[in-house]
């Protein structure tokens, strides 16, 4: 346990090999992790908790941490060295519970650089507790903290007292173990202040912003032509082809595995486990994800979002969020799932189910904008613009109203802003492999699902069914085929699958970008779902969902009105 | 009236300033003395954001962003 932002996650990857997502922000954990180590003969269970200031809870995922508190026999107390005072605080009230500490006192090499200087030996002898210097990010102390953990001592000395005494008894600590010298204003602390102020800070926010996105979409798309579709044609399809030779008849086999027989294989459109199946995820997104993955680890990792966060704080502030708003909707961009997650570090419900609701209608996952990449490219930037261009708007005005309109309060934005740190390459690199690794775990599984099931209800023919009984409405409404209710219908289960469905329905342009649009807005992928189901309650839950529908069918018309007429 | 101060809201960036008192519920409170925002300490405005946004404040060796209404409670006196 410790303040957040200090590097829990780190030190917990470094004790038990488990791998989690740590970046230079407060609120990255928002949930608990398990991990095992072992201790000579002994398994010993660690736990990854959320970082909280005090143990009276602010947000949900500082519940989540104090709710892990219980299960504890032993806290290693994580502590940034760096803001030793305000740390102690949470370490004092561990104590005064009675409960045996041992505290790691993390980014020693910071607080050195600082000029902060801690007497390890006196701070022992006045807590009575183990505390070992550490540096997780290096694997530094890690061993003697190990060492340490079966030592860890309760304090019988530390009776429970009211918050003036707690922060009496830090003074007198303070004064005995802390020397600071005075320090010089440094690089970072004047790129620092050149981010955070407006007159500069905004320019570089949009610059930032612009690039991170068009890297994107450059290695991307450059990954995708230069080497995963010169494998995928060159040396798959030959394979493919053979494999189909070999099965050498129609049936359902053939259809299941590659798609229909007799029929040219286009990995895009064929529907079979072995075509569209493994082509979607690993040649039209994993690249994306990559991409993404590598840039937003880069900006976690510096410690910039919380300065993007102090900087567009006031437009959140009109769509009932504050500034932290935009940690759930940069993670949602990359999948909505871990965005979902994110909202809890918002502090009110009203908050929480505004900022919720905006990530299902109008944030697009890195798989979904993926495809809309691929399907509208070759038609032009100009296209893709517009269905972007569409969810933001969506965005703001959605938000808008619900401020409006949805009962609670939203609090001012409370955010501490990090250090810059470089951020090492080593890590970023790690940290986007465990994303890609969880994309792909949780990707594959799905599509080939979603291809089978697709095939078992065209055969049966349920989906040619329910196009048909939605043609009139897909048409009338939205200027739509029928059969795009099938891809409605099957974005449920993936997004990504369901644009590729769009494909092979020779839609023009204005009508992809209308249905890529709908796509995005109308209801969220089961994945996100189940998590928002879970965050939310089912009362809000289903409040979310008729806003979602009701906001599809109307910017849906809308679109169709003014793209393609009446 | 050098007892009371003046709000934090009134002062220049960059000046440093002593914190006087804080007012506001126990909740409330907590959460600003857990970041370092107590009776005594330093204070400096970093940045303020424009259209009544949020103000950037280094307290007790760190940084963080909080809202104009929670400034305004905060009363200090310049140094």
């Amino acid at each position: 346990m410790g303040n957040p932002n200090v590097g829990k996650s780190v030190v917990f990857s470094r004790l038990t090999g488990a791998n989690v997502i740590a970046s230079n922000y407060p609120g990255t954990t928002v949930d608990f992790s398990k991990g095992k180590m072992r201790l000579n003969t002994e398994h010993l269970e660690i736990i990854d908790a959320p970082g909280t200031y005090s143990l009276t809870p602010t947000n949900k995922a500082e519940e989540v941490a104090l709710k892990m508190l219980n299960e504890a026999d032993i806290v290693i107390n994580v502590v940034n060295a760096t803001n030793l005072e305000r740390n102690l605080y949470l370490t004092l009230e561990l104590l005064e519970k009675n409960i045996p500490v041992v505290i790691a006192l993390n980014i020693w090499d910071e607080a050195h650089h600082l000029g902060i200087k801690i007497n390890i030996k006196e701070l022992k002898k006045i807590l009575e507790i183990p505390v070992v210097p550490t540096v997780a990010l290096t694997g530094e102390g890690i061993k003697e903290l190990v060492g340490q953990i079966k030592n860890a001592k309760t304090n019988e000395k530390i009776k429970k007292t009211s918050e003036e005494g707690r922060w009496i008894e830090i003074g007198s600590i303070i004064k005995k173990v802390e020397n600071v010298e005075h320090r010089h204003h440094s690089i970072k602390d004047i790129i620092s202040d050149l981010t955070i102020k407006p007159i500069t800070g905004l320019p570089i926010a949009v610059g930032i912003i612009f690039f991170s996105f068009w890297i994107v979409r450059f290695i991307g798309e450059n990954l995708i032509s230069y080497i995963f579709d010169p494998i995928f044609y060159n040396l798959y399809l030959p394979l493919i082809e053979n494999l189909s030779e070999w099965i050498g008849q129609p049936g359902l086999i053939h259809t299941l595995l590659i798609g229909e027989y007799g029929k040219e294989i286009v990995f895009e459109e064929s529907l079979g486990m072995f075509t569209t199946g493994l082509y979607v995820p690993i040649a039209m997104v994993m690249p994306y994800i990559f991409s993404f993955y590598l840039i937003l680890s880069i900006l976690e990792d510096t410690g910039y979002m919380p300065r993007l966060a102090t900087l567009v704080d006031n437009i959140f502030h009109k769509l009932g969020m504050h500034g932290h708003g935009i940690v759930p909707m940069f993670l949602g961009l990359g999948c909505n799932v871990p965005g979902a997650l994110s909202t809890r570090t918002l502090e009110t419900r009203k908050q929480r189910f505004i900022s919720a609701t905006l990530l299902a209608i109008s944030v697009p996952c890195m798989a979904q904008t993926a495809m809309v990449f691929g399907i509208l490219g070759p038609h032009g930037l100009y296209y893709i613009g517009l269905v972007f261009l569409t969810l933001a708007i969506l965005y703001i005005i959605m938000g808008i109203i619900m401020n409006k309109f949805i009962k609670g309060e939203s609090p001012e934005i409370f955010l501490e802003i990090p250090p810059y740190r470089r951020p090492s390459f080593k890590t970023i690199i790690k940290k986007t492999g465990m994303r890609l690794r969880w994309f792909l775990r949780e990707a594959i599984p799905y599509l080939f699902s979603g291809v089978v099931i697709i095939n078992i209800l065209y055969h049966i023919g349920f989906l040619g069914w329910l196009g048909n009984i939605f043609s009139p409405l897909m048409y009338g409404i939205f200027g739509l085929p029928g059969d795009a209710s099938i891809a409605m219908a099957v974005g449920f289960l993936r997004k990504d699958l369901a644009v590729g469905m769009l494909i092979p329905l020779g839609m023009n342009p204005l009508q992809l970008v209308i249905a890529a649009t709908m796509l995005t807005v109308y209801f969220p992928c089961v994945a996100t779902f189940v998590v928002l189901l879970k965050e939310l309650g089912i009362k809000d839950m289903i409040k979310s969902v008729i806003i979602m529908i009701g906001t599809a069918v109307i910017v849906g018309f809308t679109l169709r009105t003014i793209l393609l007429g009446f | 009236m050098d007892q009371l101060g003046i709000s934090l809201l009134n002062i220049p960036n960059n000046k440093k300033a002593r914190i006087v008192s804080v007012d506001g519920g126990t909740g409330f409170l907590r959460k600003l003395q857990v970041m370092g925002i107590r009776k005594d300490q330093e204070i400096k405005i970093v940045s303020k954001q424009p259209f009544r946004g949020p103000l950037t404040i280094e307290v007790s060796g760190s940084q963080l962003t909080l809202g104009r209404g929670m400034a305004k409670k905060i009363m200090v006196e310049v140094i």
